[in-house]
Parts: C-alpha cells; structure tokens; sequence
C-alpha cells in the first residue's frame, strides 16, 4: 500500500505508547467552569448573559460578534457566578465568564435529542455549524462556519479528514477514530453534502493502525470516501503538508487550501460537526490527553470545556513530584504555562507534563551555527531557516520577508533539528509579526 | 640595457605620469569645487560625536547640516544640552533656548522583591523574544519590566542597568536620547523632565483585584492621587495614574496618599 508524505520534516520520539491504548474517560468536572471570549482567531464573543442568570448545559452564553467569531455555550448548567478578567494557562489576563457548577448538567432545552438531517440543505448545515460555535479544534480554531463557504463551492474536490495527529505524545484524535468512527465518518458525510463534486479523504499517519482500519471499514462501499495513510513524520498534520501528501499539489505562499479546491478539517471538528447537526449539541466536550513522563497515570479523557487544567492533572493521577514543566499541546508546538486554574478551550487538545526541560538542556548546551543546512533540509516549507535567524538577529525585516518568513509556521522542526541547539523557532515568532506588519505596510504603499 | 638605466627609465616614468596625475587632480578640483558652509563644519566640531540618533537625524553629522539649514533649531542635540547649544549658537549667530534637561524613566518597580514570578523563563535572553511569547517572562505581570535588559544593550551612555530584576536610569548620565525608549517591547520607559520631583513606577492598566495578585507595588488606579493633587496635575487613565509635568508642582501630595506606593520621589 502506498504511503503518502512530503518533503522534509523530522521524526521525533512518538511516545504515543503512554496513551494510545486508554480509552477516552468521560471526566465530569466538580469545580467552577470557566469560557474565555476568545477561543478562536477573529474577534471575541460578546456575552449574552449576566451575573446570576441560571445557565444550562449547551446553553449560549457568548455570540459571535462579526463575522469571524465563534459562539460560546456553557458546557455544565449552574449560575453565572462572574464576567470578568481571569489569567489564561499562559497567565494572561483575558475576558472570562465564569459559572458555577451545580453538578447536575441539565441539558438546556432541544440539546441532545437526534435531529432528522437528511433533507438539510447545504444553507442549514452551515448555519448549525456556526450556531454551534465550532472552531478548528485541531488547535488554530479558525470558526469552521467561515471556512465552510468558500466562493465557489462546487470547485472543492478534497474534503480532508485530519487524522495524522503528528505532534509527539497525543492520541486523543487516534482514540476519537476508534471509538466513535461514526461520528467522523459521519460528520465527513454532512460536510461532503455542502460541497456537490468533493471527496472525502481520511488521513491518517501509519502509526495508528488501528484507527485506519476502523475508517477503512467504516467508508467500505462508499465511493466518495477514502482512507490514505500518510507516513508517521512531523508535521504530517500541518496543513500545507497534508495538501501536498493528499493531492500532490504545492500551496502558494499565502493562499489557502480552498484556492487549490481543498478543505482541511480535523477529525475532532467533524465529530463536532456531526453532532452538532445531528444531536442539535453545540461543541461542549472534546477530547483530551494528558501525556508524559511527569503524571502518574497519562491517559484520555473526554472533557466538557471550561474545566480546569488542575482537574485534567488529578484525573491523570496528580504529577510525579519534581514534575519540570508542563505544556499545553504537544513538546514540538505547544506553549509551556504557569498557570493550571485556567480552563480548557476549544483549541485545546493535550497537557504534556515533563520532568525535564528540553529547552533549558538545550539553552546550555547552544552553540554558534556551523551552517550545516540540515534546517533547510527539513523544514517542511522549503525556508531556509538559518538565513532567516541571520535576518532576525540584525532585525533586517525586508530580508526576512524575502526569504519567505512569513510564512512560517512555527512547527519547530528546525529548533529540533539544529545541531549547534539554536533556538531557531522563538527567533521567528518574535520577527513573524513584525514582518506581517510590514508586508501590510507594503501592500498600503502600493496602493497608495 | 643595465639594471641602473633600468631604475633610471622607471623613476622618471613613474615622475611624470605622478606630474600630469597631479596637475589634472588640481584642475578637477577647481573646475568641480562644491561650496561647502564652513559653519556645518564648525557644529559638527561642537557635537558630542556619539552618533546616538536621538536628534531624529542619521548621526551627528546629519544633525550639523540640519541645524546650518535651520531644519532643526540650535539645541537639538539633547545629548550636549545647554552648552553645547550655546556654542552651535555662537556659530549660527542664534540666541540659545536653554533647552529643558530631560530623561528616561522606567515606569516599573516590580523589582525581585515586589513583582510575584509565575516560573522561570526559559529561552532567547532578550526582552523582544520573552514579549512574543504568550504569557511573557517570568513574572506574573504581564506588563512590567521584563528584566531581560534589551534597554541596557542599546544604551551608549551606561545610563541604565538591571538592578535586582528591573531597568533603573541613572539620571546623572541619561541623556534622553530615547533609545530604550524606542527598543522596549513593553512600552516603559517614557521621557520625563529632569527636574520632575515625583513619577508614577506602573503601567499595569488592569483592574486593581489583577495588580494585587500581579505585584506588591502595581498602581490599582484608585484615584486617591488624582483627588489630591491640587493642580489638576495627577490623573487616572486605563487604569493606571499618570502626572502631567507641565502642571505638576512637585507638592507631593499624591505621592503621600498613593496606597501601593506607585507614585515616589526620585531617587537623586
């Protein structure tokens, strides 16, 4: 069978095998519940209810405010008990609702029971998408409404499911496929019935045998789907890279993959999708995985959003003592946070906990640059990050824009690779806002 | 042909072809001659050298030959203050403004011992790089001085230093050329009066329950200061308290009040 990938990349250590195996865990949070207004890209959610108002599960607590926005539903039933700032996990403040959890999860009205969709027309899904306030949860959050309309829907020939789930140590959307492959396949099935002359692609890297043949046998006998393995490399789920490994087709600097008749969903999104159109159920729980060698009992968990970090940590058996540093995400993308009391959001997907730091060993053991290329070799891009670092540490922007920066996508392959430890990656997200700014600075000039 | 007559025919080629090179330099030179104001000459004698920028002009050089045009006025150079001034101004024939001495000041004081840290930052040891990333550096503040003394890299006059986790300016030597300024990622450090007797150390602009758990000594933007101050001087925006030092009487009035200790005498 053929294997498909890109050009670049790394392998680091998987260490799915912590996980893997565990089951999604339903965990049903016992603390107060916490939704940040802004869980996706595009503007904060203006919030609907007030302080002491009686909320309950799947109930709209925030809405969209323009155009790309997202709304927010409580995911437990309680009292509003506060609107205002709380630190995020990465300790800053940021507008919160606050609820207090009675316990009881009473479902608000018409949440949960199955809805006939089959006669749903392309209009209706995309209007349930949105009233369900679902955002890419493969950890950009880009409202999954938006990127349901492109301009010309019956040019969309790919609908890709985005399973490959390539940052090291997470298997949350591995565990999704198994257990609940119809939600995927389903929710692949809705979003097919939108776009007239797409097919859907499933694909997954081939470290999750299982899962692939769980969608295998799930598609088996439908024509518009499919199931492609892709090889186990990093970063097989970026999206750039899934375009090419799917379709054989390079994305251009700046565009998107609609512009190549391409739209890229991750499986947790389109079982979102499938139960938000089908079960009526706005986007409350998601699943997630604490992972690494600082928690007593890593494992998968089945979280409603707004609950504590803290919870996540109990629930995976507490840390070890001289637990070093945790990670929100996965070890090659994720932020590492000071602070467990925040919440998870809808972007959200893993806790890795660790007893080392890799930074701090590789902050010691740095070095200057022996030009050795082996950045350019594996950056999935095709940037040439070493000469980009020079562009940042004289602050040349003009330079680093030529160079392509800006569309980088902070994967980290190159911070990892680097023999001379580097620290490549801080270096272009420091520079990558500047050199956008300048990029739209240039775009006005030309106008003008 | 012997090696003396050798030399002989080299030296006397070499003399004349250096003969007509000369007498044509000195023919170009006349025929090209540009006029030059002695005076751009003389200010840029008079200029410390230093190249700082904080003119706004590409160097000393640049700033002589905009003062000689009458772009910029006699004292534009802050780095050479009033006597400086006094000379460009025997030059140019100009009466000198005394121009007001000011400096930079770090409005923080979440020191080591004051500003609660949240973990260690752990990467690129530069401000610009611990701002980028979500949550920041160490403390838990997240609009405090991060410490990391990107402002100190910058400074060509050892005016300001790390001390105990904080940029501090050494009023003697700052010469408000505005560099850390224009590099903090934080937006910090402002230029102020010298002769400014009290200053508010906070930018925080969150709500005062967030500063108490952020720092010992952030402003809550109470208010208390801006209901002292009898001169309308001290008030309170996003937040945070700032003195208008056009009106500022150096009563301190405010400073007294101020419940968290934000608003201080200078040190001298």
């Amino acid at each position: 069978m053929a294997v498909y990938s890109f050009k670049g990349g790394v392998h680091p250590k998987g260490n799915k095998e912590l996980t893997a195996e565990k089951a999604l865990t339903e965990l049903i949070p016992q603390g107060d519940m916490v939704y940040p207004l802004s869980q996706h890209i595009g503007k904060p959610a203006a919030p609907v209810v007030k302080k002491n108002d009686m909320v309950l599960a799947g109930q709209l607590i925030a809405q969209a405010d323009g155009f790309i926005s997202a709304n927010i539903h409580s995911a437990c039933s309680g009292k509003v008990k506060a609107i205002d700032r709380r630190l995020n996990a990465s300790g800053v403040p940021c507008d919160c609702i606050v609820i207090e959890n009675d316990g009881q999860f009473t479902p608000a009205p018409g949440v949960g029971e199955p809805v006939d969709y089959s006669g749903f027309t392309p209009q209706e899904i995309i209007a349930k998408i949105k009233d369900a306030g679902i955002v890419g949860l493969g950890g950009a959050g880009f409202p999954t409404n938006v990127k349901m309309m492109p301009k010309n829907p019956e040019e969309i020939r790919y609908i890709i499911a985005n399973g490959a789930e390539c940052e090291p140590g997470i298997t949350c959307d591995d565990r999704l496929m198994r257990e609940h492959t119809d939600w995927v396949v389903e929710g692949l099935k809705i979003v097919l019935s939108i776009f007239p002359n797409a097919k859907g692609v499933i694909a997954i890297e081939d470290n999750k045998p299982g899962a692939i043949k769980a969608m295998e046998e799930a598609v088996k006998g439908n024509e518009k789907l499919s199931v492609l393995t892709l090889k186990t490399k990093y970063p097989q789920g970026g999206e750039r890279n899934l375009v090419h490994a799917v379709t054989g087709m390079y994305m251009e600097s700046g565009a998107l993959p609609a512009s190549l008749g391409v739209i890229v969903d991750n499986v947790a999104t389109l079982a979102a999708i499938y139960r938000a159109v089908a079960y009526n159920e706005p986007i409350m729980t998601k699943g997630f995985t604490a992972t690494g060698d600082a928690f007593n009992n890593p494992g998968n968990f089945t979280v409603r959003l707004g609950t504590s970090l803290k919870e996540i940590v109990e629930a995976a058996g507490g840390l070890k003592e001289g637990a070093k540093k945790i990670i929100l995400g996965g070890p090659m993308m994720g932020p590492a946070i000071s602070n467990l009391d925040a919440p998870i959001v809808k972007a959200n997907n893993a806790l890795t906990a660790y007893m080392e730091d890799e930074v701090e060993k590789a902050e010691l053991q740095m070095n200057a640059c022996i030009r050795c290329g082996r950045c350019t070799r594996v950056c999935p891009l095709g940037l040439m990050p070493q000469q980009m670092a020079k562009a940042c540490e004289r602050g040349d922007i003009e330079r680093f824009v030529k160079l392509s920066g800006a569309d980088c996508i902070q994967c980290g392959t190159c911070s990892f690779i680097c023999p001379a430890k580097r620290p490549l990656t801080q270096l272009f997200k420091q520079t990558k806002p500047v050199a956008m700014s300048y990029i739209r600075m240039q775009a006005q000039k030309k106008e003008a | 042909m012997n090696a003396i007559t050798l030399v002989i025919i080299t030296v006397i080629l070499l003399a004349v072809i250096g003969l007509l090179i000369g007498v044509l330099l000195v023919f170009a030179g006349h025929k090209f001659h540009v006029e030059v104001d002695e005076r751009e000459a003389a200010v840029r004698e008079v200029l410390p050298g230093n190249n700082c920028g904080a003119c706004g002009y590409p160097g000393c050089d640049g700033c002589a030959a905009a003062i000689v045009k009458g772009e910029a006025a006699v004292n534009a150079c802050p780095v050479g203050g009033a006597p400086v001034a006094e000379k460009i101004g025997n030059i140019m024939g100009v009466a000198a403004e005394a121009a007001e001495k000011k400096v930079a000041f770090v409005k923080c004081a979440g020191d080591c011992t004051k500003a609660h840290t949240k973990g260690a930052y752990v990467g690129i040891k530069t401000c610009t790089a611990a701002a980028a990333l979500p949550g920041k550096g160490d403390k838990v503040c997240q609009q405090g001085c991060l410490g990391l003394g990107e402002c100190v890299s910058v400074c060509e006059f050892d005016a300001i230093h790390i001390v105990n986790g904080i940029a501090k300016v050494d009023r003697n030597k700052c010469v408000a050329c505005g560099r850390c300024a224009k590099i903090c990622p934080q937006h910090l450090i402002e230029i102020i009066p010298d002769k400014a007797e009290y200053a508010v150390e906070c930018a925080n602009t969150e709500k005062g329950k967030l500063v108490k758990e952020q720092c010992d000594t952030g402003c809550i933007g109470c208010g208390i200061c801006a209901k002292m101050c009898k001169s309308d001087a001290v008030h309170v925006e996003n937040n945070v308290a700032h003195i208008d030092y056009e009106k500022c009487i150096g009563c301190g009035a405010c400073a007294a009040k101020c419940p968290s200790k934000v608003i201080t005498l200078r040190e001298q």
